[in-house]
């Protein structure tokens, strides 16, 4: 059962919570000759990363990197990827970075996170180098120099991955789809650098939200037909107000949980003022995810972004 | 606590103090530690005989004179920390496996030889056989760090396998000799024949050199790997410069009478292209 809605700048916030799912994530950090190459690198290796339903993990831009943080100096970008356990992590990074960093003109690949666990990247990649690879071993830290068409590809042997959180959200409802589009906007312009947060839809944004379970046997999931407009009057328990003629959901995966709630709380604050009906967050009753993120908490005021 | 040691009488042979190292020094007093066997020459004698002790060791020793004759100084160390005032005999650090080593003046012959981790660092100039293998060995230097700030003698990293050796100044003849694997950065004028007989591994010079016929130009470009290397060898300490980190370089193949996998990189004169 709801409760009552709670206000936000004149915004309805009703009183519920995000329901997110542990998973595990790793941090890559990618530089090349321009950050306009470092970046062609980052949006392949996190293209079709949406969602894991069909994608087999979630992966977004973090950053864009001054060439002063970055392992060689040069312009980078800071992607964070996510999968439901650390083996699926190695594989998908595995397949990435092969395929869409090592492949782009000028790039290097580096470990963004210092965490306990790895999994080997570079250790295999380096294969590709048909026995002309050369590793080297700087601080400590074991690169692969894979010869290339253009130099080299450089990477490290191996990155860390982490317990992390996937699937906090908010849903942005407004009156027609222009409006709540706005207000999506808003909201992910003022989420975006959140430290350890990415939003893995794109554009940062989904309208196709999907509840647990079909009426087709082979389907695991489906639309969330409570909150689509067109199925007000037809769908079981929409949960639509009056007035409400669109929704528009944010999709946040963090590498703990409190960057997953900054981000969410940035994105309250920046669609209740960006002119929001209501916000809400999705949830499956708490039965699926190890998280439950109260909206009520973060009301307080939103962290300006960094 | 630490433990210093300063020269008081200059030993008239070489004196070998391969005692002084971590594992031998826990747990003595400064009297037990004078009284160490050291060798002198082919005679055996106390510690105390030639150095003032103080203190005990905590991790850290200071010795403190010429030791320009004073030989084996943490050889087989694996922790802790010896600083040298002054300059060290042969052998210094040699097969040792962790922990660090600084002189602040010169250093002998075989430096480090047949190390296998940890740091040695020396102010100045230290003589032949820098990273080697022991003569009859085939494997030299398999880890850890030597950092040289002055000029280097003949045979540096002769049958090196792992590890970094970096040089500031001047390095001699057959730099890299046999090499089997890891890296070298000279930042001075390299000698004759470098990288001879060398089947893996790198040898960086930011000068021109002239290569053996059996090493093969390959290209000039921007290694990226340099660009981690470099910085870190600044944040040692080394002189390096931005052209040097976004230099072009010129690579070279070989040694083409081994393996041929090893590679020269000489950084183009004239600085970034």
């Amino acid at each position: 059962m709801t409760a009552p809605p709670l206000h936000l700048n004149g915004t309805a916030v009703v009183d519920t919570f995000a329901e997110a799912f542990a998973m595990w994530g790793a941090r890559v950090i990618i530089t090349a000759d321009t950050q306009d190459w470092a970046r062609a690198a980052a949006q392949s290796m996190t293209g079709f990363a949406t969602s894991i339903i069909g994608c087999k993990c979630e992966a977004g831009i973090e950053a864009e990197l001054p060439a002063s943080g970055t392992p060689d100096g040069r312009p980078g970008v800071s992607v964070l990827l996510f999968s439901m356990s650390a083996e699926g992590v190695g594989k998908r990074l595995l397949e990435r970075v092969g395929q869409c960093v090592m492949t782009c003109p000028s790039t290097a690949c580096y470990n963004g996170l210092a965490a306990e666990e790895t999994v080997v990247v570079g250790g295999q990649l380096r294969y590709f180098g048909d026995r002309y690879q050369m590793s080297k071993l700087i601080a400590g830290r074991r690169l692969w120099r894979v010869p290339v068409m253009d130099g080299e590809f450089v990477v490290d042997e191996r990155f860390g991955i982490q317990p992390a959180v996937g699937g906090g959200n908010i849903l942005i409802l407004g009156r027609d789809q222009a409006g709540t589009l706005r207000a999506a906007e808003a909201a992910i312009a003022a989420m975006r650098g959140t430290p350890g947060a990415i939003f893995p839809f794109p554009g940062g944004v989904v309208r196709s939200g999907s509840k647990p379970k079909s009426r087709y046997s082979f389907l695991f999931a489906s639309t969330n037909d409570a909150y689509c407009p067109t199925l007000r009057t037809v769908a079981a328990d929409s949960q639509l107000p009056e007035g409400v003629g669109s929704v528009l959901e944010i999709v946040i995966d963090g590498l703990d949980l409190a960057a997953v709630e900054t981000a969410m709380r940035r994105g309250m604050h920046a669609a209740a003022g960006a002119g929001a009906v209501q916000i809400s967050a999705g949830n499956y009753g708490g039965g699926l995810g190890q998280y439950h993120i109260a909206l009520r908490p973060l009301l307080e005021p939103a962290v300006a972004a960094t | 606590m630490m433990l210093d040691l300063t020269l008081h009488t200059a030993p008239a042979v070489p004196l070998e103090v391969d005692v002084l190292t971590p594992a031998r020094l826990t747990g003595l007093t400064a009297q037990e530690t004078a009284r160490l066997t050291v060798v002198h020459g082919n005679q055996s004698a106390e510690l105390g005989e030639f150095f003032k002790v103080a203190g005990t060791w905590g991790g850290e020793m200071h010795l403190t004179g010429d030791l320009a004759r004073v030989k084996l100084i943490g050889t087989g160390m694996a922790e802790g920390r010896i600083v040298v005032h002054g300059s060290a005999g042969m052998h210094l650090g040699a097969g040792m496996s962790g922990g660090e080593i600084v002189v602040e003046g010169d250093a002998g012959d075989w430096v480090g030889p047949e190390m296998t981790g940890g740091r040695i660092v020396v102010r100045g100039n230290v003589g032949h056989m820098l990273g080697a293998a022991y003569r009859g060995g085939r494997v030299g230097m398999r880890g850890g760090e030597i950092l040289v700030f002055g000029n280097a003698g003949n045979e540096a990293g002769s049958g090196m396998r792992r590890g970094l050796v970096a040089i500031a100044g001047e390095s001699g003849d057959f730099t890299g000799v046999n090499q089997l694997a890891g890296t070298i950065v000279v930042f001075g004028q390299l000698g004759w024949r470098t990288g001879a007989g060398m089947r893996r591994g790198t040898i960086v010079s930011m000068r021109p050199a002239e290569m053996l016929p059996t090493f093969s130009f390959a290209c000039t470009y921007r290694p990226v790997i340099l660009r981690l290397y470099l910085p870190y060898l600044r944040s040692l300490g080394l002189p390096v410069t931005d052209a040097q980190v976004e230099g072009c370089y010129q690579r070279w193949c070989g040694d083409a009478i081994e393996l041929n996998r090893g590679e020269i990189l000489l950084l183009e004169a004239g600085g970034p292209a």
